[in-house]
């Protein structure tokens, strides 16, 4: 894991000194809140329905135990003993006072995180594949790379009042476990000639006008990276639109100009900005990969695990993954309990996945997208004890990737923003699904609820999408099919009129009746819909 | 301004002949670029921030000063005292902002990050240089 310098840290306490500042003078009267808008959005500070919500960053989801204790603190001191990890891999406490805020920063601070750029027009938290150094499957562990962009982007003097919000993922294996092409920059480290380098995909994104990142760049070195993206930035920050914030995002751009032309002017960009030496020598990558060196694996770890309890063994095919390194497995641990509210911990909760991680995964957790959290370095004989404890704490619903591991924004139950509520809707599917049984048989089915058109809920990419909208002064959801975040990425479909509350339950029963009685043998529900397509579910929905 | 500065033309203007100017104020939508043949003759160069959310001049001016512009850069319009680094950093040395600026917030401000994690416009070393000289 990385490990802050002095010079990290100092840079991460001036920013709780420059934030306690802002606060002071926005409490004395001194900034207008329109003033003062822009400052705490920039350190992850929102005003929702009831109270501010405080993001804090997790960059590319990876914290040890110590930090993850620090949230649970944080939940308790300042909140109501709950947080919610985001689909940013990140953590946001829904009930936080102003004038604690800047006492919040300091906590963080004194455990290596904090909140920067975790919301306002600028380059957010960069995120990255929750397996990141334990699957088989990457070609390097791409979390260096984004810890590189992480320091190049923090305060970035020029991108910090964008058209828009700026979210880069790199990751750095063909299955895309990231949604990475649903970003603005999408990264994904591939080897040429013995050397690791970036393909860049660019104007990927969800919003009101979802769009998949197309290629513009085959193959980027590390001596090129910061230079490259810097350039890609630069193209935005100049050309990007900025009289209408639903069109601001780089897709747009992108998609106007096309993809080849914006190529172009990065090209063109690059070769002026390469001259600038923006670029760290290789001993900085160097530097930061040493950090992320694998932990010492007992080699002789066995790879035998007893599965005598039935219960254990669901858990076991359901939520452990395989690891790169024998005698090791990846654990996810579900943040989603039928009836619960999708991605929400209790403090005493976090305290506990914080001490699993000590000690059974070399002190390293994660944090997902589809917010849950893996423990990446697990012995398989620990495997047992750890799924024990978790079903003590209510951790240990065995259900990953399944109907109800649903991804789900905060919607109008807190958010501003949002013309309808997620968290119900969530829980009624859940708990109409509820059966493990009946999850395991449909399988891999991913659903996704946004409780708004700014698709925080990632619907758009929902094996199964639901969206909230407000239809007269009503909620109102309407249902797509067919998106995926993953490698076979898709936007989903919008398959008619929406629903209420419960006719958007029966409509999916309906769709998955529609699978099971349509499907062959092995097909998931997404390998079943594109197999035949969109009608045959259009018809079985509204008959 | 100083009292005996010639007043700013138009990015358009100065392009379209008024070229023995001195001074040329540029909108934030305007292209920097188009300047770069003309640097040694300015000795002032203005760019608008309409609000402080448009960000555009950010751009333009480390455009222009990687570009060689080495006379005075100001931003005016809507810039507000916790910009005032970022801009210093694009490489704005005069300010011309709508509100006052409290200077005690801004000595505070400016001297607050003893260290940055990117080169820009400012020459500031940043903390990789530090780290491997």
């Amino acid at each position: 894991m990385y490990k802050y310098d002095n010079y990290d840290q100092a840079i991460v306490d001036a920013r709780v000194e420059e934030f306690r500042d802002q606060v002071k003078r926005r409490l004395a009267g001194q900034i207008t809140e329109d003033q003062f808008k822009p400052l705490r959005l920039m350190n992850g500070l929102y005003l929702q329905l009831h109270a501010y919500m405080l993001r804090v960053a997790v960059p590319y989801g990876t914290l040890d135990g110590r930090q993850m204790r620090m949230l649970g603190h944080i939940a308790r001191k300042y909140d109501r003993d709950y947080g919610h990890f985001t689909t940013r891999q990140n953590i946001q406490y829904n009930w936080i006072k102003l004038e604690d805020a800047p006492d919040i920063l300091a906590d963080l601070a004194s455990v290596e995180m904090h909140a920067i750029q975790t919301s306002g027009n600028c380059i957010r938290n960069i995120s990255s594949d929750q397996y990141a150094g334990a699957a088989a499957d990457e070609v390097a562990d791409p979390r260096p790379w984004a810890e590189l962009l992480r320091q190049w982007s923090t305060f970035h003097p020029e991108f910090s009042y964008l058209p828009r919000k700026f979210k880069i993922a790199v990751i750095a294996a063909d299955e895309d476990r990231a949604a990475m092409r649903l970003h603005d920059i999408g990264i994904q480290l591939v080897e040429r000639d013995g050397k690791l380098g970036g393909k860049i995909f660019v104007g990927g994104g969800m919003g009101r006008t979802p769009m998949i990142a197309p290629e513009i760049k085959d193959f980027v070195g590390a001596e090129d990276l910061l230079s490259y993206v810097e350039a890609c930035l630069r193209v935005y920050n100049r050309y990007g639109r900025r009289d209408n914030i639903y069109k601001a995002r780089i897709k747009i751009l992108v998609h106007q100009i096309g993809a080849a032309d914006y190529a172009r002017q990065v090209e063109e960009e690059f070769a002026l900005v390469k001259q600038l030496g923006i670029d760290p020598p290789v001993a900085e990558l160097e530097r930061i990969t040493a950090m992320f060196a694998p932990p010492a694996f007992d080699i002789a770890a066995s790879d035998t695990v007893d599965r005598s309890d039935p219960d254990f063994a669901v858990w076991l095919d359901q939520n452990v993954k395989p690891h790169k390194q024998a005698g090791y497995a990846i654990v996810n641990i579900s943040l989603k309990p039928v009836g619960g509210i999708p991605g929400d911990a209790s403090a005493d909760q976090i305290d506990l996945m914080a001490d699993l991680a000590e000690r059974y995964s070399f002190d390293e957790l994660r944090v997902t997208h589809a917010q849950n959290i893996v423990l990446p370095h697990v012995r398989k004989a620990d495997l047992y004890a750890i799924w024990q404890q978790l079903t003590e704490a209510g951790l240990a619903e065995a259900n990953l990737d399944l109907i109800s591991d649903i991804i789900a924004c905060p919607g109008l139950d807190y958010c501003s923003l949002a013309n309808a509520r997620s968290i119900p809707v969530a829980q009624k599917i859940a708990t109409r699904f509820a059966s493990p049984e009946r999850q395991r048989d449909l399988g891999e089915l991913k659903l996704k609820i946004s409780g708004c058109i700014n698709a925080c809920g990632h619907h758009h990419a929902g094996h199964i999408g639901i969206l909230g909208v407000d239809k007269k002064g009503t909620e109102n959801y309407q249902l797509l099919l067919g998106g995926s975040g993953a490698e076979d990425v898709s936007l989903g479909k919008i398959t008619g009129p929406g629903f209420d509350e419960d006719g958007i339950v029966d409509a999916i029963e309906r769709v998955t009746d529609k699978y099971l009685a349509t499907r062959e043998q092995g097909e998931r529900f997404l390998d079943t819909y594109r197999r035949v397509g969109f009608e045959p579910f259009k018809e079985a929905i509204y008959g | 301004m100083a009292d005996d500065e010639q007043p700013a033309v138009t990015l358009d203007a100065f392009l379209a002949g008024q070229s023995n100017a001195t001074s040329v104020r540029i909108e934030a939508g305007d292209d920097a670029r188009l300047l770069l043949p003309h640097l040694d003759q300015l000795a002032l160069i203005e760019v608008s921030f309409p609000t402080f959310r448009d960000g555009r001049g950010y751009s333009s001016a480390r455009v222009l000063r990687e570009g060689g512009y080495r006379g005075e850069l100001r931003a005016a319009g809507d810039v507000l005292v916790d910009q005032v680094p970022l801009m210093r950093r694009c490489g704005f040395d005069s300010f011309a902002p709508e509100a006052e600026i409290d200077e005690a917030t801004l000595a505070a401000s400016l001297a607050r990050y003893e260290q940055v994690y990117q080169p820009a416009a400012d020459g500031r070393d940043p903390v990789w240089k530090l780290r491997h000289g």
